[in-house]
């Protein structure tokens, strides 16, 4: 099970948390203004790294905060966490395990 | 659409026909030499320079797909390139349920259609699948699970799905171990007779074997790196045995579509994530259908070597470890003691995860994609092996027509635009 650093909390189980997906998605300014393939494309579409993602959790069974994580999502392996808002941490992007 | 020409046994007539057919002959021939001397069931050949069609991912689908290209379509200059070994991605790893009773018009259109495969597949092989349609039984334990199979229900019999409605009691003479009292009570069930199980290896070695005496040729360790794209239009792959042109090709690689994507220049709109199974010691018979639970996330079936075979939910993150968390092995066996009591005695004998290629309304992409010859048939998800011979059989028709097969055409990257989504997630999301 992975465990989890709260950046308000600290560590603990993955089940204290629920994940909110990839980070750094920014809604776009003008919905209405937009076309059908751009909307579709903030909502739908994904980046799905096999590698390094950055993405969102939110200690639900805590202090109820979002924040963000980098992960490896090879190995599982947390390389950051960081709070909303914060820039997200340099990983160095490291050759990716082939599985 | 199928060429009315060709019968089930004309592929022993090719010019590949060099294998013999497998029978009760062929049993007693071999078991002369104590089964030493069975031939290979596929040749391993090197890649050639050039090929009509590429299928990437040698699962289930792809090699159906490579199959019905030379058995209905005639075109057989086709490739199969696996990374790894044939079948060892999800199709090696799912809990081999097939059904077709899912909500809306589409998909009973495509999962029924693989069902109608599936009844005859064996034959047309010459493969055992062991395909078992021993019924899939869903349960449901409060008024919105009532409500759900309700229409559920009542729409696959719109669609022609069978579909029966199931009291407790009755429930209780087909599954005499389940505790119909539990802590979430169970009130009703929807049956589907035609539905069951399959042996997972034998869909894909059967499909290879198949596909491989038609001529195609399936390369196994040959991992796609990327592709050859020129003015939009797909020209080939690069892969770690060299560059092969192709004139079409089609992605059917299931948890790393995204990654085949991003060779292409391109995002899906799938996120993979992991999804266990286990399976315990072996038992006698104790149950002969399947039985699934979306409210309470679990499901069990008896292989025929007598293990029961669990299942549960995915885990919500993007990972490719191919191993889930522990806290969803916790959720498949708290409910199931709660529903079998029997079980709580059993040793689980080994659990696995694969990496599962999900989109957010449930349903799979068949499509097209902004490269020209370039197609796709992935998302399939936590539910993609009972589809494998309808999926392979749409795809091989709208790869070799260079259009959609009409079964296929919903199923499009499109509807992500559009709007018109197929959302199964009543259907798809817990219940593979
Ligand atoms: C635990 C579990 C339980 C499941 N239970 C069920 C169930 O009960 N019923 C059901 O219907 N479905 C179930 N599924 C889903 C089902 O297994 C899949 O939807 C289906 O098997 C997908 O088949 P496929 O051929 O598309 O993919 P796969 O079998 O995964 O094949 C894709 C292949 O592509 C290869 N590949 C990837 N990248 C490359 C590359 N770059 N170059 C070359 N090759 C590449 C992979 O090695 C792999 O062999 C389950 C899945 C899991 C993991
Ligand atoms: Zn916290």
């Amino acid at each position: 099970m992975l465990l989890i650093q709260c950046p308000f909390c600290g560590e603990r189980d993955l089940t204290e948390f629920s994940h909110g997906g990839e980070a750094h998605i920014t809604r776009p300014a003008n919905p209405d203004k937009i076309s059908d393939e751009e909307w579709g494309d903030y909502i739908f579409f994904r980046t799905n790294p096999k590698g390094i993602q950055y993405e969102r959790w939110i200690h639900s069974h805590g202090c109820r905060r979002w924040f963000n994580a980098v992960r490896d999502t090879v190995s599982d392996e947390f390389l950051g966490f960081y709070k909303s808002g914060e820039q997200p941490p340099k990983i160095k992007r490291r050759k990716v395990l082939r599985k | 659409m199928p060429n009315p020409g060709l019968t089930p046994g004309s592929m022993f007539l090719s010019e590949y026909a060099m294998k013999s057919k497998y029978s009760i002959f062929s049993l007693l021939r071999n078991s002369l030499s104590y089964h030493q001397n069975w031939e290979r069931k596929w040749r391993s050949p090197d890649p050639k320079p050039a090929y009509d069609v590429i299928i990437i991912g040698g699962g289930g689908h792809g090699l159906a797909t490579a199959y019905y290209l030379a058995r209905q379509h005639g075109i057989t200059n086709v490739a199969v390139l696996e990374k790894s070994w044939l079948g060892g991605g999800n199709t090696g790893r799912n809990t081999t349920i097939v059904r077709s009773n899912y909500l809306l018009n589409e998909s009973a259109a495509m999962y029924d259609h693989a069902i109608d495969l599936w009844e005859n597949l064996s034959q047309e092989l010459n493969y055992n699948v062991m395909f078992s349609p021993r019924g899939v039984l869903h349960l449901a334990h409060n008024v919105h699970d009532m409500q759900e199979i309700g229409r559920r229900g009542n729409s696959n019999y719109i669609n022609d799905v069978d579909a029966e409605f199931i009291t407790p009691d009755q429930i209780k003479t087909m599954v005499p171990i389940i505790n119909l009292n539990c802590r979430y009570p169970v009130m009703g069930g929807v049956l589907q007779r035609r539905g069951g199980t399959a042996r997972h290896d034998a869909v894909a070695w059967g499909y290879a074997r198949a596909a491989d005496s038609l001529g195609v040729d399936i390369i196994q360790n040959c991992e796609v790196t990327g592709f050859d794209i020129k003015k939009g239009v797909i020209k080939g792959v690069k892969t770690n045995r060299g560059v092969i042109k192709a004139g079409k090709v089609g992605v059917v690689t299931a948890g790393h579509s995204g990654v085949l994507a991003d060779m292409a220049g391109m995002r899906l709109p799938i996120e993979s994530t992991p999804l266990q199974a286990f399976v315990s010691e072996p038992l006698k018979p104790i149950i002969d259908i399947v039985v699934m639970s979306n409210t309470i996330h679990a499901y069990v079936s008896q292989s025929d070597k007598g293990e029961l075979v669990f299942g549960g939910s995915s885990d919500p993150y993007v990972s490719y470890s191919q191993r889930g968390a522990f806290n969803q092995l916790e959720h498949v066996v708290g409910p199931l003691v709660e529903l079998y009591p029997i079980f709580s005695r059993l040793r689980m004998m080994r659990q696995w995860g694969g990496t599962v290629d999900v989109t957010l309304d449930r349903s799979p992409i068949v499509s097209k994609s902004p490269v020209k010859n370039l197609f796709f048939n992935v998302g399939w998800g936590t539910g993609g092996f009972k589809a494998t011979p309808g999926s392979g059989h749409v795809f091989a028709a709208s790869l070799a027509s260079g259009e959609m097969h009409p079964i296929a055409a919903p199923f499009s990257i499109d509807r992500h635009y559009t709007g018109a989504l197929i959302d199964e997630a009543a259907a798809a999301a817990v219940a593979h």
